[in-house]
């Protein structure tokens, strides 16, 4: 059952070969078994309660296509009655009074919420190792990251612990996971998703998205999350489409863009082949292949580990120990509470950036850090717009390595490099999509299409096209 | 050596809306703590603020009645401090680009006219409140104000003495309160003044270091704080030392303002824009649509009420520098137009006395507006003397009573009988002779005489102006 799609658990559920309170209770012991450390929190008499709610609708015939399906929720959304920690200390205790509007539509559709998944600390990571709840493990070699920082959600679909789960991505963090643990990720375009409710990290970096097996299944979740919400003034007024009406439009005469810069200096060997084989595969299916330059893509990593820090400095300031969350013990003032508060509920790489957010944001340095970032974002964002007069989308590889070795990076600066090609969406506001497209040495490669503003129904056209002639979304961990 | 003082003020008018400026949550002041904070007031994980549209049309509508720059893109940032009282460790407000840019407002002093320049007006969210006197130990916070609007009006160093300076902070609170964007309450922080005062030798051009006082909530204090300061500094200028850049808290009780921190203590607050709010951009159309809702300013009545209605200079100023009296007499004058001066003498006259007496605002006055109304009607028709209308309008403040009820009650009303009155000057005439001799002699003051011993007869209830007419035709 845990390696169906949605498509076809929904099937099932129709069909009565299980029932939903079956199939959540196969996953629910799934998630016991695992030693992934996928899951925070297990929520499992809600979602056996939600099941058999499920099961109710679909035997009253009122269910669609997403009723019934158990799905893992990253920890950064904000779920009434449950706790929310962001994977952080600082968290460890907040239990959220409110729902995120994104969980409050997946409520909403009559999914099945598993639990929350673990993420690196406020999803400052690559690895999934900044999380206070503990690294994750890639199913695909349990000695390996699973990537980060939806680390857990990327594990738990590979690994058979859900059928989809939620992911956030503010430099890469739903793509990346996704290309090293070989599922289906989908960044959506900037403002499409509502933050109303996501723990923010870096407020105009971060936006939400699918995690799933297949573009198809993407298409589906998408059609929930997406969508205008009042309460996020940052949210885009655009009209949602049915992401699943262009999947199967032909994608003869598609143009392919493949930026140089996305091949150069640090990509392994094993990677690119692979990346351009998959590239062979949209040819052989009539698109045209094209190079394509983003000369200040070169600057995105500076440009992005300034922006993100400045955010987030600001964003995380409200995490002071004084109105919930963790509180350092008897603390002699004020100044006091605050330091030990923070210096003990975050972990060191929160630590880190907020100290460059800070130092960057002061008196003086403004126009030289933040200033100077915001520019290179333009920079960069009209390399974008002018390569999209030429071609389509933009194709290159999501992580310039597959999965690496638990422990194995211990400098930040080489840790952020792993983001090198996925920043530039985020600093851009563009869809991204990381899509399985073979392996090296039994770790998954991920494909990243980089699409137009607003041309979500054009990847996942594309992702779903790929998928129909290749089978690489199909594997499974073999341990699973 | 003699010294020029050198002040400019920060106003923080709270807006008078309904929901905060970027929740849902009610502004409603003096309900039970924290009934009135919202998951978005809380600072909880997640959540995000939403502009309220009616905190930028207010703020447009004080740019517009100052005549000042409107910045029609203009952007919220965060001004980053940790307060237990600032549940984001951030407040937003706006930094480089104000909703409001230059303008100016001239004050009256005596017979001198000023202009005082507006640098700028900001909006912002204001902080919750700490109170330090509710537990033993521990400091309690209440964030229902937290997320009121702010409109924070910042002055040029234009004001030279802290006379002017109650001059022009009068005039903003008058302002604010005639175009209805601030209730004015300054008891309950509705409308406060911060204070930068330095002084510099007469004729030096360049400025002293200042001192920024706050904590300020009347016009009184202003006045006394900023007096107070001028002469801290001349203190210490005179003994050569020198003036510490500061934030001084002036204490009412004790007199005095002391040092909060100094310049080198200040936070560094890392101002950025605030990437949950969008530019706020007004259309030209907003902008027009604003202008031409805008109600008379008080400038403009005040003109009116001395072209219009024949009012001297002096009391259509104070007729119009508070919104809340000028409206008291305007309902007035909807019985009567023509007497404006009348009803001036009565409101600037009884009623301000006693208002001052017992200090309520004219808002909660015992005696509204109708009812005063009633009362100089009475005294119009003949009904009362002016004398009598004194003694009703004390029996109406005390018992809130209407004018009439009044009148017939304590029998106030005047004999206007011709014939009731002709036997009583015919009585009087006949009972004092020498009296009568002396005004035939030509002694005219003597006529008060026999008014007085006519009123005396009636009980003050003789028309007065008809007990005249006789006595002259009777004793000519």
């Amino acid at each position: 059952m845990h390696t169906k799609t949605i498509v076809e658990l929904a099937q099932g559920l129709k069909d009565k070969d299980f029932s939903c309170v079956e199939l959540t209770q196969h996953y629910l012991n799934r998630i016991n078994q695992s030693n992934l450390n996928a899951f925070i929190t297990v929520t499992d008499e809600l979602a056996l309660v939600q099941a058999k709610a499920a099961d109710n609708k679909i035997a009253s015939g009122n269910a669609n296509i997403l009723t019934g399906m158990p799905y893992a929720h990253k920890d950064i959304f904000c779920t009434k009655g449950v706790k929310t920690s962001a994977g952080s200390k600082m968290l460890d205790t907040f239990v959220s009074p409110y729902d995120a509007t994104v969980s409050q539509k997946l409520n909403q559709a009559g999914l099945v919420m598993l639990g929350k998944t673990n993420m690196d600390e406020f999803a400052m990571g690559s690895s999934n190792e900044n999380s206070f709840y503990g690294a994750v493990k890639n199913p695909w070699n349990r000695l390996k990251i699973p990537g980060g920082s939806s680390g857990g959600s990327a594990a738990s679909v590979a690994g058979g612990l859900s059928c989809f789960s939620t992911g956030t991505d503010t430099g890469g963090s739903i793509r990346q996971p996704a290309s090293l643990c070989g599922i289906t990720g989908l960044k959506p375009t900037y403002g499409r998703i509502s933050r109303y409710g996501m723990i923010a990290y870096a407020s105009s970096l971060d936006q939400a998205g699918p995690m799933t097996k297949t573009a198809q299944d993407a298409a589906i979740v998408l059609n929930v999350m997406a969508g205008f919400d009042e309460k996020d003034s940052t949210s885009a007024e655009q009209k949602v489409p049915d992401y699943t009406t262009h999947l199967n439009d032909s994608i003869k005469g598609l143009t392919i863009g493949l930026p140089k810069e996305f091949f150069s200096y640090g990509l392994d060997n094993e990677v690119a082949s692979n990346i351009m084989t998959a590239v062979k595969e949209f040819e052989a299916m009539g698109a045209i292949v094209k190079e394509v330059s983003l000369p200040n893509s070169a600057y995105a990593i500076p440009a992005y580990y300034i922006v993100a820090p400045c955010e987030c400095s600001s964003n995380l300031s409200r995490l002071d120990g004084v109105r919930y969350g963790y509180r350092a013990k008897d603390v002699k003032n004020l100044e006091d509470l605050y330091l030990r508060s923070r210096s003990e509920g975050f972990g060191e790489e929160v630590k880190r950036r907020i100290m460059i957010g800070a130092y960057a944001l002061s008196a003086g340095y403004y126009d030289a850090y933040y200033l100077k970032a915001q520019q290179v974002r333009h920079l960069i964002s009209d390399d974008f717009k002018k390569v999209f007069e030429r071609v389509d989308v933009i194709m290159g590889p999501v992580s310039p390595t597959t999965a690496f070795d638990l422990g194995s990076v211990k400098d930040p600066v080489s840790m952020y490099l792993a983001d090198i090609y996925t920043l530039s969406a985020n600093l851009a506001g563009l869809p991204g999509m990381s899509i399985q497209a073979g392996f090296a040495q039994k770790l998954p490669i991920g494909l990243q299409l980089i699409g137009n503003y607003w041309s979500e129904s054009k990847l996942l056209n594309i992702a779903h096209q790929f998928q129909l002639q290749t089978d690489w979304h199909l594997k499974t961990p073999q341990e699973c | 050596m003699e010294w020029e003082t050198v002040i400019g003020l920060e106003i923080h008018a709270q807006l008078n809306t309904k929901s905060k400026i970027f929740s849902a949550a009610s502004t409603e002041y003096g309900q039970k703590p924290n009934s009135q904070s919202c998951a978005v007031d809380l600072g909880l994980p997640g959540v995000l603020p939403v502009l309220n549209v009616e905190v930028v049309n207010k703020a447009i509508k004080f740019g517009v009645a100052i005549n000042a720059h409107i910045n029609q893109r203009n952007i919220f940032d965060r001004k980053n401090y940790f307060y237990p009282d600032l549940p984001k460790g951030y407040q937003i407000s706006q930094m480089d680009w104000p909703i409001v840019g230059e303008g100016k407002i001239e004050i009256t002093l005596g017979e001198k006219t000023k202009v005082v320049g507006i640098t700028r007006a900001h909006l912002e969210e204001d902080a919750g409140k700490s109170i330090h006197d509710m537990f033993d130990d521990d400091t309690a916070i209440d964030l229902n104000r937290a997320g009121t609007p702010l409109l924070e009006i910042v002055s040029e160093p234009d004001m030279r003495s802290a006379k002017e300076a109650v001059v022009y902070a009068k005039k903003i609170h008058t302002l604010v309160q005639y175009i209805d964007i601030c209730d004015g309450n300054m008891q309950e922080g509705s409308f406060r003044c911060d204070a930068n005062v330095s002084i510099r030798p007469k004729g030096q051009k360049e400025l002293g270091t200042r001192a920024e006082l706050k904590n300020i909530n009347s016009f009184k204090f202003l006045e006394r704080a900023i007096n107070l300061e001028v002469e801290r500094q001349q203190d210490i200028l005179e003994e050569c030392g020198s003036i510490v850049q500061e934030t001084r808290l002036y204490d009412s009780v004790k007199h005095e303002t002391r040092s909060m921190r100094s310049k080198e203590e200040a936070n560094d607050y890392r101002y950025f824009p605030d990437p949950d709010l969008l530019p706020v951009e007004i259309s030209d159309e907003l902008l027009e649509k604003i202008r031409q809702t805008l109600p008379e300013l008080p400038a403009q009545k005040k003109a009116r009420f001395v072209a219009e209605l024949g009012l001297s200079d002096y009391d259509a100023d104070v007729l119009t520098l508070q919104k809340p009296l000028a409206d008291y007499f305007e309902t007035m004058l909807e019985h009567h137009a023509s007497n404006a001066k009348l009803c001036a003498n009565w409101v600037m006259g009884e009623l301000s006395a006693s208002l001052n007496k017992h200090q309520i605002d004219i808002q909660n006055s015992p005696i509204t507006a109708q009812a005063l109304s009633l009362l100089i009607s009475r005294i119009n028709d003949g009904t009362i003397s002016g004398k009598a209308a004194k003694d009703v309008f004390k029996a109406m403040w005390d018992s809130k009573g209407n004018a009439d009820a009044i009148i017939q009650a304590k029998c106030l009303k005047q004999i206007t009988d011709m014939g009731a009155i002709e036997a009583i000057v015919e009585q009087v005439i006949a009972n004092n002779a020498p009296q009568v001799a002396q005004f035939k002699s030509g002694n005219d003051k003597i006529l008060g005489f026999f008014v007085g011993q006519i009123m005396k007869l009636t009980a003050g209830k003789a028309n007065p102006k008809q007990v005249n007419e006789l006595l002259r035709d009777k004793l000519s």
